[in-house]
């Protein structure tokens, strides 16, 4: 059961992005996105991250993809569509594209295993479990990302005010 | 070494390492900023995918929350983003990159 669960979400997922790259409109390329990333979150699910699952689905596809959309609406490309590459540079594309896959799958293959020695955790994922770790081994880094959130929140407001001159 | 029932580590060591080739495939092949943006995020996740699977083979909560962090970095890095292309649609009227090869007027 498992195992056909994790073939058809990596199908969808694999599926899907392939469409993100192919598609011709922005809108279409970002509902795919979304379906991508529901499949990302059933493969969460499947591992036990449920927390992490549940923060996916609401950060990605919630905020960062809504943003995405609301950009692509407000900027309307429907009058000129995007001009593509010339075929010598998607065929360059395609094969230095395809060539950097070919060599991440070949290493894949020949790595040995790990010998893997599970701490025996129940419940990894949950919030309870999480949060502990985040708090006790990870609290400056959770700090320094609330100081990084802060300084991307005033540069967008300054990236977006209209210029005066 | 198995993650789930049948699944190998393996497995998700090719689905990540296919994805994010789809991923870099994108952003090479597309002209349309946003699209490069969108293929970014998809490596990302790929990487996020990958950071998750060992944390369930370990049995350990680090992998977790390190993915955490690698959300938190993207949805700052989304945002920015996307308020520059905003700014450089508003002063070029495309988001085009070959537009944008000069970085100046």
């Amino acid at each position: 059961m498992t195992q056909y669960l994790f073939y058809l979400l990596s199908f969808i997922a694999v599926f899907c992005g392939i469409l993100v790259v192919t598609s011709k409109s922005p809108v279409n390329s970002v509902l795919y996105l979304i379906l991508t990333f529901f499949a990302i979150a059933g493969h969460y699910v499947l591992l036990n991250a449920q927390f992490l699952a549940a923060v996916h689905v609401i950060v990605y596809a919630g905020a960062i993809m809504v943003l995405f959309l609301y950009v692509i609406m407000m900027m309307n490309f429907n009058k000129n569509a995007e001009p593509s590459k010339t075929p010598t540079t998607q065929l360059i594309a395609c094969i230095a594209g395809g060539l950097l896959l070919v060599t991440m799958v070949g290493a894949l293959r020949v790595t040995g295993t790990l010998p893997v020695t599970p701490t025996g955790l129940k419940g990894t994922g949950l919030v309870e479990n999480l949060g502990k770790v985040l708090f006790k081994e990870f609290l400056l880094p959770f700090e320094i990302s609330s100081l990084l959130f802060l300084a991307a929140m005033t540069g967008v407001v300054m990236l977006g005010k209209k210029n005066s001159n | 070494m198995q993650v789930l029932s049948g699944i190998s580590i393996n497995a998700y060591l090719l689905l990540s390492a296919v994805l994010f080739g789809i991923g870099v495939l994108g952003v090479l092949l597309r002209r349309n900023a946003i699209i490069i943006f969108m293929c970014i995020e998809l490596m990302l996740n790929a990487i996020n995918l990958l950071l998750v699977a060992f944390a369930t083979a370990f049995g350990d909560a680090q992998g977790q929350v390190f993915v955490f962090f690698i959300m938190a970095v993207a949805a700052a890095e989304v945002a920015v983003g996307l308020a520059i292309l905003t700014m450089i649609y508003r002063n070029t009227g495309s988001v085009d990159i070959e537009v944008l090869n000069k970085l100046k007027n």
